[in-house]
């Protein structure tokens, strides 16, 4: 990186500022059309979701059925649908630690052994990718029916709690592990959260291991000649080279969590597993769909936090990068 | 495999009888019969289409997704889709999204008003043809009952005392599976129907009852003194699961539909049911569920004629019986279907239905998609969950209820 800016400098400087009318054409293709995707896909769907949040409309009827109704549908979320939205908002956030402490960590781990060149490094790398890549249909058959089925799932017969009156109601448990007040982490969503580790940790290990390939191996052959040990080499010096990598993991970390969803929608999204995702897909989507407004509403919240979240993350990133 | 065999060597020989259309082309055939037994049962009906210069493309979605799906779907529709009739059929009618096959039904003579009925929309023209239905009933087995010297309970408390008597015996007496929210919904119905009448349940579910009133509370309250002799967790299990431990000798006794018997193919002489005892003498015996599967029309198929042809043909007995020899766990809604292949299970499913005065259709039949989808499945999933917490379950029941019924 260092040695191409350099090289580069002279150049920027004897640069004639002005673009032939080839340049114009590249530049503007080259930078108009990925903001035209971008402002299509991107920011018209969110300025909707934000507008329609504000109307009611059951998403059948053309746009001329769309009638404006105020806050309506947020006063409905906090007032009626209100244990919903907090225990949603709950579970994702919970989401949020769980997937930094746990399979952000282990996926990065899994990846720097992986970098090791260990004997069948590629089979491994497979065997932890493929829950990324199954369909949400097998996801859901291989968690309900191979791993928690309570009379002939996998965890059960380990632990030979599948006799009648002894069974585990895995995904069905909504009771709380942790109460706070009326609303608190439940059982059920403790169990998927293994689920939920399953598959993240296979998408960071190898975005991971993406990044260490580029980690030149002149700057490790340095620290060991210096004397760092493994776990000083991964702090001090590796960690920190991949710095737009880890920046890139945390926001998908957060964002992972945040918009959670196949996985509980596979299980037929039982109580005790709210999410906010979930939510607005019961609402715009499913058999009781057609509630765009209070779909939308829903989606807004979720766009808050993301925003939210991602916008601390970053700042708060940025703020250490300019202490430094 | 071999009933499957037998099932499609007599559908091909009885198509004699339907006429060819005159239609051509391509048919999209959307189909929610996605487990392997009723898979098949439906290849076997599609197959028996008379009219060969029609190819039938079937896209098959996991049951459950279906239904999930329904309003997306029914956007980008395929020609030909398999429904549920009643309310959950008037609700898509009403907004446009289903075809109008008046026309087909005018050379329909062999399905009742009542069912008629039931696949009419608010306008008054017919949205579906029905293809079978089936009761809601106590499903036991009858070998297991012979050999403990149980009786087939009449009343609430011979039923409790059946219970019993059960758990003396090492079983647990009722099979539970309420993954996926609904199966619940089916004890709710039959309670409600058994304590407070038919007409309550209908007023109740197009919104006009009161989720708190004494009734509905009475409802639960019965409920309470029964859950402790059904399997535990249940919100975590499967129907599937719950069938099985039946079939297995673990459990006593299960309420649901007479799909049960998908569960079963192993050992269908093995099966049989007795309708819910009754708890209020006012009412009797005198509803059950039965709700009501059939096919609709996309608003706008890309092949009408085709389309047509078909519903007409899943309206003959043929076709109707050519699924239900293969998959035994319903009734045809046809008066010429032909009875003479059904089973034990399906004669008794016949005569309950025609004895019964009053049928309802399920809970997410009779009401509001949203209300039963949004609100029902996940009240008395956290009713089965915290029993004691029934006092803000139904009010919240209520308020939403409100909420969405204006």
């Amino acid at each position: 990186m260092t040695v191409t800016s350099t090289r580069l400098r002279p150049d920027r400087r004897s640069r004639v500022r002005q673009f032939s009318t080839a340049d114009r054409v590249a530049l503007t293709l080259l930078i108009g059309i990925p903001t035209l995707i971008h402002v299509a896909f991107v920011w018209f769907p969110a300025v909707a979701t934000v507008v329609l949040s504000f109307t009611n409309w059951n998403g059948i009827v053309g746009v001329g059925g769309i009638r404006f109704v105020g806050f309506r549908n947020y006063w409905e979320i906090f007032t009626v649908f209100e244990s919903d939205v907090f225990s949603a908002a709950i579970n994702n956030g919970v989401l949020v630690v769980f997937l930094f402490l746990g399979p952000t960590a282990v996926g990065v781990f899994f990846a720097y052994l992986l970098d090791k060149n260990l004997r069948g490094g590629a089979i491994y790398q497979s065997i932890f990718y493929t829950p990324v890549v199954l369909s949400l249909a097998v996801v859901g058959f291989i968690w309900r029916s191979v791993m928690y089925s309570p009379r002939q799932g996998l965890i059960s017969t380990v632990l030979g709690r599948t006799a009648p009156g002894n069974q585990i109601d895995w995904l069905g448990d909504r009771s709380h592990l942790l109460s706070i007040g009326d609303y608190g982490l439940s059982k059920n969503f403790v169990a998927i959260l293994a689920a939920m580790a399953w598959r993240h940790v296979g998408y960071i290990m190898v975005l991971y291991l993406a990044g260490l390939k580029s980690v030149d191996t002149q700057l490790r052959e340095a620290a060991a000649i210096d004397g760092c040990n493994e776990w000083q080499a991964f702090k001090r010096v590796v960690f920190p080279a991949m710095k737009p990598v880890n920046v890139v993991v945390g926001v998908i970390t957060v964002i992972e969590a945040l918009r959670a969803f196949d996985i509980v929608f596979a299980l037929n999204s039982p109580r005790g597993m709210e999410l906010l995702s979930i939510l607005v897909t019961d609402n715009l989507i499913g058999e009781g769909g057609g509630n765009v407004g209070r779909g939308s509403a829903y989606g807004v919240v979720l766009l808050l936090l993301c925003v939210g979240f991602i916008t601390w993350y970053l700042a708060n990133h940025f703020r250490r990068e300019q202490a430094r | 495999m071999l009933l499957g065999g037998t099932g499609l060597a007599s559908a091909r020989g009885r198509v004699g009888s339907t006429p060819a259309g005159s239609a051509s082309g391509t048919l999209t055939f959307g189909s929610n019969y996605s487990d392997e037994i009723p898979r098949t049962a439906m290849q076997a009906v599609l197959d028996g289409f008379p009219n060969d210069n029609v190819e039938v493309r079937v896209n098959t979605v996991d049951h459950n997704s279906y239904q999930e799906n329904i309003t997306n779907y029914l956007q980008q529709p395929d020609d030909v889709m398999a429904w549920f009739t009643g309310y959950r059929l008037q609700f898509f009618a009403a907004q446009g999204l289903v075809g109008d096959i008046t026309d087909v039904w005018e050379g329909i003579d062999n399905i009742g008003d009542n069912f008629k009925a039931t696949c009419t929309g608010e306008d008054g023209k017919q949205y579906m043809v029905p293809f079978y239905n089936y009761p809601w009933a106590v499903h036991y087995k009858p070998s297991l009952f012979e050999e403990h010297g149980f009786e087939i309970p009449t009343t609430l408390d011979e039923l409790t005392a059946l219970a019993t008597e059960m758990q003396g015996a090492g079983l647990t007496p009722f099979s539970l599976g309420n993954d996926a929210a609904w199966p619940a919904m089916g004890t709710f119905d039959i309670l409600n129907m058994r304590i407070n009448g038919y007409q309550f349940h209908v007023d109740l579910m197009a919104g006009e009852g009161e989720w708190t009133s004494d009734e509905v509370r009475e409802v639960f309250a019965t409920w309470e003194t029964l859950l402790p002799f059904h399997q535990s967790g249940p919100n975590g299990r499967t129907w599937q699961e719950a069938a099985q431990a039946l079939n297995a000798g673990e459990t006593g006794m299960m309420l649901l539909g007479t799909f049960i018997s998908e569960q079963f193919a192993d050992n269908l002489d093995d099966l049989a049911f007795f309708p819910f005892p009754e708890v209020n003498p006012e009412h009797g015996m005198d509803s059950i569920d039965a709700p009501i599967d059939g096919f609709m029309m996309a608003a706008d198929p890309d092949n009408e004629e085709a389309s047509k042809e078909m519903l007409a043909y899943l309206a003959t007995g043929e076709a109707q019986i050519t699924y239900l020899t293969l998959n035994p766990g319903s009734v045809a809604v046809a008066s010429d279907a032909d009875q003479s292949g059904y089973t034990d299970l399906q004669l008794a499913s016949a005569e309950l239905i025609a004895e019964t005065p009053n049928i309802a259709q399920f809970l997410d039949r009779d009401t509001n998609p949203e209300f039963a989808a949004n609100v029902m499945g996940d009240a008395l999933a956290d009713f089965l969950a915290d029993p004691g917490s029934i006092d803000s379950i139904l009010s919240d029941v209520e308020e939403r209820k409100q909420v969405i019924f204006t």
